[in-house]
């Protein structure tokens, strides 16, 4: 939800390197958590390889503009900062956008418009604008590279089930016999919905199993 | 050039292939502002208004770039198009409809974030509609996602009514109900166009 003020606890005194990094993976997840970037995290994870693609570009771009922004955060002017920031990500996203193509043209039209649709995920904004404009060269891309790979995580995990019930298989490869019947509304658009809400419903289960055992 | 007719831009657009439960553009502000009817009917509004003047700028911008042969420029002279033609609209609505303005509030300048719009321009140009295509193209996805929204609030508000499992309040049993109404709208694709 792009429009809910992201609460992250902004990290004012010296940060610690590896809860500044692990924390996208579990306890602020992109997706499971804060819920953002859901255009390409639904659109594209009807199988394995596609879910993975996407993942890696997102985590590329993430990461290679928290690191520039952090570096021009004391160039960039204060109010034309979000255009700067909008012109960095597009340039890194036309960048994986061409090297994606190059890699496999398969995968590149599978994904489709999708690519270029990273541009205005949430969640490469968000980041830019709560931690990296605001932290050194360091923590920025330590807080990128965590949030990349949760987000990654969870598109892979997204599409594996997706691909697993939907097409019987994990990244192309057959698991099951021949008298498995694909339940083929998981790959369609209403199973992405239905997979990702009993996801989050499964996390936030987790989460309060957490903190009761920690009380 | 795309040969479409215009009856079945539209209807695609708007039914068989929603913006938003088909292609998932746009979920932020689908899952964000659906709370209440009122809003969603405006956003929707709002919405397709920028889709039908960004999907134009983009048809000329597109052309000017083929002319020139930088067509590695598309995306970011896209988004800033769309942030531009954003900004205009504001600027528009505050002089011409000050009324209009206040209701609309903070969601206006929120929809240069909403991939409705970059999906809308970069469809078009994938599929090479001419530039009166390219505005039938905006109005179905914009009355599309407009229909999506406002079924969403209806939903929700009914919602509000019954009891929820704690856990699953808010985003889960949000997704579970998109899925549902996704499911529902599956029911257009019979409708060959």
């Amino acid at each position: 939800m792009a429009h809910k003020p992201i609460n992250i606890p902004v990290v004012t005194a010296e940060p610690v390197d590896t809860d500044v990094f692990i924390k996208g993976l579990w306890r602020q997840n992109p997706i499971f958590v804060q819920v953002l970037g859901m255009c390409p995290t639904l659109a594209v994870t009807n199988s394995a390889i596609n879910a993975l693609t996407m993942g890696l570009a997102t985590l590329f771009v993430l990461v290679m503009s928290c690191g520039l922004v952090s570096l021009l955060r004391r160039v960039i002017p204060h109010h034309g900062r979000i255009a700067g920031f909008v012109l960095i990500v597009a340039t890194f996203v036309t960048i994986a956008d061409y090297a994606i193509q190059a890699v496999s043209l398969e995968v590149h039209k599978a994904l489709g418009a999708f690519v270029s649709l990273i541009v205005v995920n949430c969640i490469i904004l968000g980041r830019i604008e709560a931690f990296a404009a605001k932290n050194d060269l360091k923590p920025a891309v330590l807080d990128a590279l965590g949030m990349g790979l949760g987000f990654a995580a969870a598109l892979l995990v997204l599409g594996g089930v997706r691909e697993l019930l939907g097409s019987g298989s994990i990244f192309g490869a057959r698991l099951f016999g021949e008298s498995f019947a694909p339940w083929v509304v998981m790959l369609l658009p209403s199973g992405g919905f239905l997979v990702l809400g009993v996801l989050v419903l499964g996390v936030a289960w987790l989460k309060t199993g957490q903190a009761e055992e920690s009380k | 050039m795309n040969s479409d007719p215009l009856w079945s831009i539209f209807l695609n657009a708007a039914l068989v292939n929603n913006f938003v439960l088909a292609y998932f553009l746009g979920i932020c502000p689908f899952l964000g502002v659906s709370g209440k009817l009122t809003t969603a009917t405006r956003m929707g509004l709002a919405v397709t208004f920028v889709m039908v003047i960004a999907s134009a700028a983009a048809y000329l911008i597109h052309g000017l770039l083929v002319w020139l042969n930088v067509e590695f420029l598309q995306l970011i002279s896209y988004i800033v198009v769309i942030a531009g033609t954003v900004q205009l609209v504001e600027m528009f609505i505050r002089k011409a409809s000050p009324a209009l303005f206040r209701a609309l509030g903070i969601f206006l300048p929120l929809i240069t974030t909403n991939c409705a719009i970059l999906g809308l321009a970069l469809f078009q140009t994938n599929r090479g509609y001419g530039l009166l295509q390219c505005l039938v193209f905006a109005l179905g996805a914009g009355a599309g996602f407009t229909l999506a929204l406002v079924l969403m609030a209806g939903l929700r508000e009914k919602l509000e009514l019954v009891t929820v499992p704690q856990l699953a309040k808010g985003t889960a049993v949000s997704l579970m109900l998109a899925g549902i109404l996704s499911l529902t709208f599956m029911g257009f694709a019979g409708i060959a166009v």
